[in-house]
Order: C-alpha cells, then structure tokens, then sequence
C-alpha cells in the first residue's frame, strides 16, 4: 500500500510536467486547430537557456524567470514569422512545418550545447516526506505547475485580455468585428505556450538529465495526456496530464519494465479512447450540416 | 446633412466571384438606411466590404476616412459594429462576457455600459451569467446587438436581424433599435429580407439585385412603389 | 465576308473542336508521354551507377509507401502519423519468409500484400471512432510501438540484431547486375501500383472517398457506406505501404528495428505533404525529398544537417503548401479556367458576327 502511495505521488509529479506540456498544446490548438509538434523542443530549447543563466551564476528562480520572458517573447516572434505564413494552408501545411520546427530546434540544441546529458539544478532540497511517501522535489514540482495553472486560470478568467483571447480563439470573425486584434492574441497565445512549455522542462530537466532528446517522451506523454482529457479542454489536459503520469509510473512498476513501459500505457490509454473517443472532458464538434 | 458612410463604384467579391458590381449607396448621419434584396443579391457581401471581410475596389468613405485596405480590426476601432448573419455570438462564453468584449476597443470601464444594455434589453440582465449559446434566438439577437452598442459605435450595422425569428420578437428588437437610434444618436445601415418592417422604419432605401442597385430613394417612396409592392411586399 | 471576320470565326470554332477532339488529343498526348517517361525510366538505369541505382531505387520504393498515405490521408481525409508500422510490417513478412522458409523474393509480395491489407482493415475498423487529432495520437502509438514489439517479439524478428538476408541476384540470363535487376522490378511494381491506384481513386471509389473526406454527413445521406469506405481505404493504403516495406528488405537485405521508428512515419507524412497529399504523382516527389533532402542537408552543414532538412520543409510549406504537385495542378485547374472563360467570349464574338 505504501509503494502504491509512493508510486502514485511520483506519478503525479511527472504528471504535472504533462500536464503543463498537455496544457501548451491544448491552448495553441484551441485556437488555431493545429498540434505544435515542436512544443516539447521549444521547451528543451528553453531549459537550456535557463542552464545558461544558472551556469553563469544566476541564481535559480531569477534564471527561471528571465527564461520564462524569453520564451514568451520567443513563442510571440516564431508564430509571427513562422507560422504565420501558413495561417490560411491547409493544415497539413502547418504541421509539416511544426515538425520541420521540431528537427530544426532539435539540431540546433544539438550543435550548440552537445548532445551530452548535462545535470540540471533543482531548487528544492532533496529530501523525502511523510515517512519516505513523497520526496520535497516532487511536492515541488507539483506546487510549481499548481501556482502556473493558478495564474493561468486568473488571467484567462479575469483579464481583459485573457478574455479577448477566449473570443479570438472561439470565434476569430466576431472577435475582430469588437476590435479585437486576433493576430495578435494569436502571437500572445503561441508566447504563453512557449512560456508554459518552459516551465515544464525545467522542472522536468533535474529528473532526466538535459540534453536534445530530453523531451520527446515527455511531448508524446503530454500529447497522450491532452487527448485523454479532451484536445478542447484545458481542464481535460491538466487531469489528463495527471492521469497519464500516473498511470505511467504504476505500469513501470507493477506491469512491465522500461522496454515495453510505453506501449503499454499508450495501449491502456487508447483503450480509453475507445469508449469516450472525444477525450474525458472532451466536447464532440456539432457540425452545422 | 452629410454621409456618414458612403460607397462609390464599389465591387466586392466573395472567393473569387465578383458579386457586387459598382454600387453607390449613402448613409445620412443620425439615419437609418436599408439594402433590400432577395438571397444572394449581393446584400451581405456589400456589408463585408465595408468591415474590410472581402476583398473589394471602389472608394468607402466613413465619417471622411478611407476604409479600404484597412484591417476589420481597425475598421471596428474606427466607429462601426457590425452585427452579422447569423448573430455572430460568442456560444461559449457569458452574456457578460459577450457583452464586455464588445468594450474591448474603448477606454474605461465597461460597467457602466453594460447597466445601460441592461436598461434597453431587461432579458439580457436576467440573463447575465448564462452561456451565451443556450439563449433563444431572439435572445441572442438581442445580445448581438448590445454587444455591438458597448463599442459606442457611430455606425451600427445589422445583417438580417429578423432572420430566424417570431414576427413578435423581430417587432420588440426593431422598436429598440429605433429607439437607441434616436437616443445614442447612432447611424444605422440595415439589411433586411423583411421589407415590410425596414421601409416602414428607415429613412433611405436601395434595392439591390444581382450585384446592382436597381432603385433607391426615399424609404416611403420606395414602399409606395408598386413593381416594388409586387415582388417584395406581397401585395 | 472580310479577312478579319473569317479568322475570328475560324479561332472561334477552335474551342468547340476543343471540345470534341481536345479530350481525345489530350488522351494521345497523354499517353505517348507516359510511354516516353517509363522508357527513359527503363533506361536510365544503365546510364549511371550502380550506388545512384541503388538510391532511385529507394527513391521508388518510399514512393510506393507515400501513395499509399496518399490513398488514406489525402484522398479520405484519415490521419496516420503510423504508416512506418505498415511498412515495418511488410518488410517483416518478407523477411521472415525468405529467411525462415526459403520463400523466393518475387513470391513474398502477394503474403505481404494480403498481411498488410488485413493489419489494415483491423486498424481501420476501431479507427472509424476516431477524428483528427485523436486518430492522429492511436496512429502515433502504432508508431512508437513498432520498433519496441519488434525488439519484443525478437524469436520471430531477430530482436535486435534484425534479420540478415541473403541477398537478391539477378537472372542470369538477363546479364545486368542485382541492383539494376531490383531497379526494373521496384519501377514494375511502382507503375502498377500507380494504375492500380489510379483505377481506384478516378472512379467511383476516389470520389466516394473524397466525398467522405470533404463531408461525410452528406456523404452518409447519399448512401455511401462510411464505415466501409473508410475500413478499405485503410486497407488498400496499409497494402501499398506494406508492399513497399517488403521491397525495402528485398533491396536492402537486411532489417531490424531502428529502421522502423517514429521517424520513419513522420517522413512518409512530410514525404506526403510535400509532394502533394491528394496526388498520385506526389507520391514520387516525396520519395524524392525523404531520400536525397538529408543528403543534401549533410552536405550543406555537416554541424546541424536536420536544421537544414527542417528549414526545407518550412520553405516548401511556404511556397508551396498544397504540395508540389498539388500547387501545380491548382495552377493548370486556374489556366483551363481562364482558357475556358476566353472560350466562351469568343462564342459570343461569333455570334455577334454572323
């Protein structure tokens, strides 16, 4: 009982950085039908900018902020210049050139930092709670994501622009018929992502060494998770997020060792699919024939 | 007095059809002019050129700016609303909500004008926390035109406000809309499919068929015209 | 009747033969073209080496496995981000039978046919409850899973290690060497595999397809059965990718799990895409772009050559986003438009004249 507890909680913590990830790709596909395959390098890209600052002597939370507002801008610039042009092609177009973002962020990291695993710092102390039931640096990391999700949920409900940006992604027609500059709340969006996406992987980074391929996994697991809970539903990808993370640790310890780990818990996930086929929280699109 | 809005050889097209084909058309300031025309005369299209929604030529003057090659965007922050076919509703977010996006582009706080909406459609007040999406029809196109209202607009412009809607219902919006017109001061360019009811409240009308303004005059000659009793008012 | 008026009229009679004997001339043009390019395609083998043989071959090959993409992703609108798990599936059958059970190469494509088809068909049968991004992620994990049950399942594939085969020789009495043997008979499967496609998607079957694809509500209220379009088509496209895969480990003699990762599926989708996804032709400019864009990459900087590979991705997109062939046949669609509205002001021309 114990190890199932133990498991379950370290679940959760690898589940929050899905969750996050799961978020990012929900936000951006909520507003423009399209899954950012290159969100997981983006976040990679990220971390490393924030092993920079820490390399060079800033400390921890100062590096975790700058590397959040460099991102955001970032996210901002790559949908105003790369994205943007595939705006209105089919949307075969855009993922390809998502995926072409992807190898593109991946080789770049490659070249520039090494594909050699690098040890990322956490801010928390390494110690264990509760009678070795959960350790600080999960609680951590799931307090992180808690506050980020807090404050995403704030913005979006509360704020003018949280709101604009709720229209502009509903409906970009009538958002621009109130004054709303949808092109802008696009760039916002795709910032936001990108600054969520960092979070993720620099909480992710101390656990599983930094290095280019570092967040592929986490990307399917994340992808997995907001499907799970419904690609429409930002609530959906933070549970999905959670369950996916969860049901990843106990297969790893209960079904089958690392080889198989990851079929397994697609399969079971799948499954899931088969009977909600829109995701758990997901709505099915009512076409107007 | 002089045209707050107005068209000169304007063409619009819809894809990569030329629908509209030079038309004139004014708004009088303070007026309420209306396009009347059946389906697919080119009516609605007339209406997203001016919004900067199609692609268009022609000169399309508001309160003496250009608005061609402008963003819809900017052509909102300018001064007009355009409530379009199909209300254009926000399904999936509250009245309230719906109607503060509206005061999106204006300064201040939008609270004020949000009491004031309350004030022209009580139902929407009762309403204010519902999903925008599970309104009535009639509801909606309510809301839709409040919504337009919060931008302060000194152009309102409806797409078909009756469609889809109980001839009671249509009555109690257009009695509003007349009133706020009167009272806010506000231009209104109508298009409408409900001959009747427009001729009876506008100033100005045009007929419009196949991309071509066939007739246009004053709103009671226009109604007292007998080619024009046949097709389009029944008798 | 003056100079000028007769050859008005007599330019003007062009568009009705246009009409009448257009189609037929188009069809001769057609076709003689079409013999000339499979000609030069026979030929060309003998005018290079055997290493740029070998590549073409390849080249072939993934075009084989991008039609079949092609079928269901482009023309009934159903997202694989999987098809390297067909294709794995394939060259395993092959593999297997010729190293297990002495089957001879040229027999071990209709089993690889019919295997495919029907892992095709099963797929294809849950993947009816699933859209867009959903059929996407189960597509996905198809391909993530690949190479792991390959590594799995290692009594029958070998693990690890793979599969070592034996390689191909050519007819003696034909007296060319093995590769451009394999050449010739990949380019008689491609073309086949072509008009078969063809056959298929400019019938009845292609626009049952793309009706489902475009509207499947109005689709279903015409009487066309959805589930069972759908179900075929990704059969038929599991069967080309499948009989591609199984030519890859005729060719290559040899294969093991690394070759079939996630990568693998993700190229035939960028294979697809810029080529064009809706097109027959495209499949051959996207196996084009899988096989030589990396080389060409490599060559450019040696230091990120996926950045490169990457960045012509995003330039294709860019310029030409409905594919290459897609682009091009948008662009003679508008022309014929054009030429056809011209047409038509000449007839009234003549009729005003006579």
């Amino acid at each position: 009982m114990h190890q199932l507890l133990q498991q379950i909680f370290s679940g959760l913590a690898a589940g929050a950085v899905y969750a996050s990830l799961a978020l990012a790709l929900v936000m951006i596909y909520r507003a423009t039908d399209l899954v950012n395959f290159a969100q997981g390098e983006m976040a990679m890209f990220s971390t490393y900018i924030a092993w920079m600052l820490v390399n060079v002597g800033m400390p921890f939370w100062a590096a975790f902020s700058l590397t959040l507002v460099a991102s955001f801008v970032g996210g901002m610039i790559i949908e105003r210049i790369v994205i943007r042009p595939v705006e209105n092609a089919p949307v075969l177009a855009a993922v390809v050139v998502t995926i072409g973002l992807l190898l593109i962020f991946n080789a770049l990291a490659g070249w520039l930092f090494t594909y050699t695993l690098q040890e990322f710092p956490s801010p928390f102390p390494d110690r264990t709670l509760f009678g070795a039931l959960m350790t600080t640096r999960d609680l951590g990391v799931i307090g992180v994501t808690l506050a980020m999700l807090v404050a995403l949920f704030v913005f979006f409900r509360f704020t003018a622009t949280g709101l604009a940006m709720r229209a502009a992604a509903q409906n970009p027609e009538s958002a621009r018929l109130c004054g709303i500059p949808v092109g802008r709340m696009l760039a916002i969006g795709w910032g936001l992502a990108a600054a969520i996406g960092a979070v993720a992987g620099i909480m992710v980074a101390p656990v599983l060494f930094l290095d280019p391929n570092m967040m592929g996994g986490v990307l399917l697991y994340a992808f997995t998770g907001a499907l799970l809970g419904g690609i429409t539903s930002p609530i959906g990808a933070v549970v999905g997020g959670l369950i996916v993370g969860v049901t990843e640790n106990l297969v790893g310890a209960y079904l089958i060792a690392s080889q198989l780990k990851l079929t397994v818990a697609l399969a079971l996930i799948v499954l899931v699919l088969v009977f909600r086929p829109n995701g758990l929280f997901g709505v099915a699109i009512v076409r107007r024939v | 007095m002089a045209p707050i809005l107005e068209l000169r050889a304007v063409k619009a097209f819809y894809s990569q059809s030329e629908v509209v084909h030079g038309i004139d058309v004014a708004v009088e300031e303070g007026g309420m002019t209306v396009l009347l025309g059946a389906n697919g005369a080119g009516k609605t299209t007339t209406l997203r050129a001016i919004c900067g929604m199609v692609r268009s030529e022609g000169e399309i003057r508001f309160a003496g700016q250009r608005l061609e090659r402008r963003s819809t965007e900017a052509i909102a922050a300018l001064g007009i609303a355009h409530v379009p076919e199909g209300r254009g509703t926000f399904t999936g977010l509250t009245v309230e909500e719906n109607l503060r996006l509206g005061a999106y582009a204006r300064a201040g706080r939008p609270d004020a004008g949000i009491g004031r909406m309350f004030g022209y459609f009580p139902i929407l007040g009762e309403r204010r926390r519902q999903q925008a999406g599970s309104l009535s029809g009639g509801e909606q196109q309510m809301l839709a035109i409040a919504r337009a209202l919060m931008m302060s607009p000194r152009l309102l412009v409806l797409d078909e406000p009756s469609f889809g809607l109980a001839p009671r219902i249509v009555e109690d919006i257009f009695n509003i809309v007349e009133r706020i017109r009167r009272e806010q001061r506000v231009s209104v360019l109508l298009v409408e499919q409900n001959a009747t009811l427009a001729l009876d409240l506008a100033d100005h009308a045009y007929l419009i068929e196949t991309g071509y303004v066939v007739m246009s005059g004053p709103a009671k000659t226009l109604a007292d015209d007998p080619q024009i009793r046949r097709s389009y008012l029944g008798y | 009747m003056t100079m000028a008026k007769s050859v008005a009229i007599a330019s003007a009679e062009q568009p009705a033969a246009a009409t009448r004997n257009g189609a037929f001339v188009a069809g001769a043009w057609r076709s003689t073209g079409a013999l000339v390019l499979i000609a030069a395609a026979v030929a060309l083998p003998f005018t290079i080496s055997n290493y740029h043989v070998f590549e073409l071959t390849q080249v072939m090959i993934y075009a084989i496995a991008v039609l079949g993409l092609n079928i269901l992703t482009g023309y009934n609108g159903q997202i694989s981000l999987g098809h390297g798990g067909f294709y794995a599936a394939g060259a395993y059958t092959a593999a297997i039978l010729m190293h297990r059970y002495g089957v001879p190469y040229w027999a071990t494509l209709p089993p690889a046919a019919v295997i495919c088809f029907a892992l095709g068909v099963l797929f294809g049968l849950p993947a009816l409850r699933f859209e867009g991004p959903y059929l996407a992620l189960v597509t996905l994990a198809m391909a993530v899973a690949t190479p792991q049950l390959l590594k799995y399942f290692d009594t029958w594939t070998g693990g690890q290690q793979g599969i070592n085969l034996i390689k191909v020789q050519a007819p003696a009495f034909l007296g060319i060497g093995r590769d451009r043997w394999l050449y010739l008979v990949v380019l008689t499967v491609l073309l086949v595999a072509m008009r078969v496609a063809a056959n298929m998607l400019h019938g009845r079957t292609g626009r049952a397809l793309v009706a489902i694809r475009d509207h499947p509500i109005a689709a279903a209220a015409m009487g066309i059965d959805v589930a069972r379009y759908k179900t075929l088509a990704f059969g038929t496209s599991s069967l080309f990718t499948g009989v591609a895969g199984a030519l890859s480990a005729i060719v290559i003699g040899f294969v093991a799990p690394e070759s079939f990762t996630l990568f693998l599926s993700l190229s035939f989708l960028v294979g697809s895409a810029i080529g064009g996804i809706a097109t027959i032709f495209g499949a051959i400019v996207g196996g084009l772009f899988i096989e030589f864009v990396p080389n060409i990459a490599n060559d450019i900087s040696d230091a990120a050559p996926w950045a490169i590979y990457g960045l012509t991705m995003l330039l294709f997109m860019y310029v030409m986003p409905r594919g290459v062939v897609g682009s091009l046949a948008g662009l003679m669609r508008r022309v014929q438009s054009r030429r056809a509205t011209a047409g038509q002001g000449l007839e009234e021309q003549k009729r005003r004249l006579s």
